[in-house]
This record gives C-alpha cells, sequence and structure tokens, in this order.
C-alpha cells in the first residue's frame, strides 16, 4: 500500500476512476509550467532532494589536515490541496449519474495547479525556489492596455533573448485575463491576434493561472528545470458517513539554469 | 475451471489486472481459432461446410478485433506502438522498432508514472513545436 492509502477509502475501482479522470480533465488545461519548461521525473514519494553539483567549503573539519566540502541540494517541496466528496454523489454515479458534484475536487485542482504555476513563474522564497520572472537578467516589458501594441511588445522581448544567443522556437505564457484579451482580439483587417503572436514566437501560447502579466522563454531545453518527485495524486485522509476527505498532491523542485532565457512581462 | 490466465495469486492482483488479463486470454483463444478454421478450410472439400467455417471465421475476426481494441484503449504505450505498426505500407519489422522507440522515448519524455504509481500520470504537457 502506497502512502496515499487510497486502499482505506470507501471508493469502488469506478469511483476512483471518476475521481481520477475529474482531476485530470481539470489539471491539465490549468498546469501552464508544464507546457513551457523541462520535465524530470517522477522520482517517486521518496526523492526528497535536486542534485545541484555545487558545494561548499566547510571551515571546520574532523581532523586536523583533512578539506570538508559540503554538498548542495535543492529539497523539494510538497503541495497538498484537500477536498471533500459527497459519498451520496459517489454512490449515484455507480447507479450512473452524469452530473456528479465535484466541485471541491475542482477547485483543489485549481488551486494546486496555480501554486505550481505561481512557483515556477514567480517564485517560492521560503521553499527556495526561485521563479523564471524573477530570475530573468531582462528589463521588464510592460504589455499595456492596447492589444493592439502586444506583437510589437512580444518581438522586442524574442528579440532581447535573441541578442543574447537565446534561439527559439520561444514560448509565451500569459494570464488569464491577458490571455483572454488575446483571444478577443483581431488586428486591422480581421486576423487574430493569437495567430501573429504565434508567428513571431514559433511556439505556443500558454493560458497561465496565477501569473501575473507573463513571460517569453526560450523552449530550446536545459533552462528551466522541473524535477517532479510524485506527480499529481489522489490520496485519502478520512471518512465519515456523509462525506470522504481527499487530497491532491505532488512533490517537485524547480530551478532555473539559464536567467538570460526569458523575459518578465508587466501586465 | 482453470484460472491460468493469472501467473500472480489472483487475490492479489486489482480487478483491472484481471479483467486485463481475462481479455488476454481471450484474446489468445480467438487468434488459436482463427488459425484452426484456417487450417480447417485449406483441407475441407465440402462447400456448404466451408461456408460455415468461413462464417465462424469471421466471427473469430471479429472478437479478436474487440478483444485488441479493449486492450489498446487500456493501455496507452500498446495503442502508440499499435498505431505506428497496423495498417501501414513497407517493411513491418522497420516500423515496429520506429514505433517502439518513438512511443517510449516519448512516454520517458512526458514523465510516465513509475511501476506500481497511483499518480495521475500527468507527467509533462509539452508538446513538439
Amino acid at each position: 500500500m502506497s502512502h496515499l492509502l487510497r486502499e482505506h477509502a470507501p471508493i469502488t475501482q469506478a469511483g476512483w476512476r471518476l475521481l481520477d479522470g475529474e482531476a485530470r480533465r481539470r489539471l491539465a488545461p490549468a498546469l501552464a509550467a508544464r507546457r513551457l519548461v523541462d520535465y524530470a521525473g517522477p522520482a517517486g514519494w521518496e526523492h526528497s532532494a535536486t542534485n545541484l553539483g555545487r558545494t561548499e567549503q566547510l571551515s571546520d573539519s574532523p581532523q586536523e589536515g583533512v578539506a570538508a566540502r559540503q554538498r548542495h541540494v535543492l529539497p523539494l517541496v510538497e503541495l497538498r490541496a484537500s477536498f471533500a466528496v459527497a459519498r451520496a454523489e459517489l454512490e449515484d454515479a455507480e447507479r450512473g449519474a452524469e452530473d456528479v458534484d465535484l466541485e471541491e475536487l475542482d477547485q483543489a485542482a485549481q488551486q494546486i495547479a496555480r501554486a505550481e504555476n505561481a512557483a515556477v513563474f514567480h517564485g517560492w522564497a521560503a521553499a527556495g525556489i526561485t521563479g523564471i520572472n524573477e530570475a530573468s537578467t531582462h528589463d521588464r516589458i510592460a504589455l499595456g492596455d492596447d492589444c493592439e501594441r502586444y506583437p510589437t511588445h512580444i518581438a522586442e522581448a524574442v528579440d532581447a533573448l535573441r541578442a543574447v544567443g537565446m534561439d527559439g522556437p520561444y514560448g509565451l505564457a500569459l494570464g488569464p485575463e491577458i490571455h483572454t484579451h488575446v483571444l478577443q482580439t483581431s488586428e486591422h483587417g480581421g486576423y487574430p491576434l493569437l495567430e501573429h503572436l504565434r508567428e513571431i514566437l514559433g511556439g505556443p501560447i500558454v493560458w497561465a493561472p496565477a501569473v501575473e502579466g507573463g513571460t517569453v522563454l526560450s523552449l530550446n531545453g536545459g533552462d528551466f528545470l522541473f524535477e517532479c518527485g510524485e506527480d499529481l495524486s489522489i490520496g485519502y485522509e478520512a471518512h465519515d458517513s456523509d462525506s470522504v476527505r481527499l487530497y491532491l498532491e505532488e512533490s517537485f523542485s524547480f530551478r532555473v539554469a539559464t536567467p538570460e532565457a526569458a523575459v518578465p512581462l508587466a501586465p | 475451471m482453470g484460472f491460468d490466465q493469472y501467473h500472480e495469486p489472483a487475490a492479489e492482483l486489482p480487478d483491472e489486472t484481471r479483467t486485463f488479463a481475462r481479455l488476454c486470454a481471450s484474446l489468445t483463444e480467438e487468434a488459436e481459432a482463427i488459425g484452426w478454421y484456417e487450417q480447417r478450410l485449406a483441407v475441407e472439400p465440402d462447400p456448404e461446410a466451408r461456408a460455415i467455417m468461413r462464417d465462424a471465421q469471421g466471427e473469430e475476426f471479429k472478437h479478436f478485433c474487440m478483444d485488441l481494441e479493449f486492450l489498446l484503449r487500456r493501455t496507452p504505450l500498446w495503442r502508440e506502438i499499435a498505431v505506428g505498426i497496423l495498417f501501414q505500407e513497407g517493411d513491418i519489422v522497420e516500423h515496429g522498432e520506429e514505433a517502439e522507440e518513438e512511443a517510449v522515448e516519448g512516454e520517458a519524455a512526458r514523465g510516465a508514472p513509475l511501476a506500481g504509481s497511483e499518480s495521475l500520470g500527468i507527467g509533462s504537457l509539452r508538446s513538439a513545436h
């Protein structure tokens, strides 16, 4: 039995299929970072730290004449978002109900996806994670309110990346509000803004919940490293006669290897 | 009745694995029946008997394909390899090698779940550009 304790939940195999499927469906569109950065793993729940290949000389040694160094590692963080499912809803699903209320699961999926995106793009000091936008060596480019100016701003960001030797294709993460503006906008002549931006980038434009503004980044690989311990999973917490308490969980580390490979965009 | 489609104690196997094993056994039986009918057809001179056998073999073709489709739906890696091999013109072995390499590498790149993992198996969502 794994630490997720799924076998202890009063949930049938069909119930687990329903919950896992719903979680996948809600998580996949919101996990913006995983569409743009390098993903390694999963290495398993017991994987605790990322090797950074760096050391620090220790001033103290247990024996005279012996030099000592200590390895630097980046500990993985664990994210967990709890939710409840009504047992009556699971029973109705077994009867063939198609409109099962899984709202708390949907909210938990949004929360954990937002947390992952925020950590990757904006950093998480307490966890030792420096985000892509924080790490960038480029000046922030303000997108402003005029969507028709976006191609100019994105081209400026792409030029800044090329100028430091970062080749394309490039990807673009956009916060939800800006992403919606881009989808709604057609330039003079009716050409969709989204298509124009894609041509400039040569890569995807990603809807990124919890991202403020956006990021243009190189997709060449090796620059932004997401290391997964346990990939997103549903585990069991407790139950009573009315509901089952479950949680979504993952463990990961993130580090920026090439700070100049991304340009932050302000709203 | 024998239970020799299981190579591990059946009580220790999850329901899904037992169903998978049953369909694998069924697939094998359908393939054997197809082969048997092929042999009977090769030696049977009576046209009426041959027509019945041909009809029965058609049923086995259908059963085999339904079993296969079920198993492929439940096994994404198998399905991906099958897509690279089935209904393709050209060298079957070459297609097989290419399909296996692409599917296995692709699975690793997407962060396929560890064996026995209960994760959602989301991994990387990055696509080729």
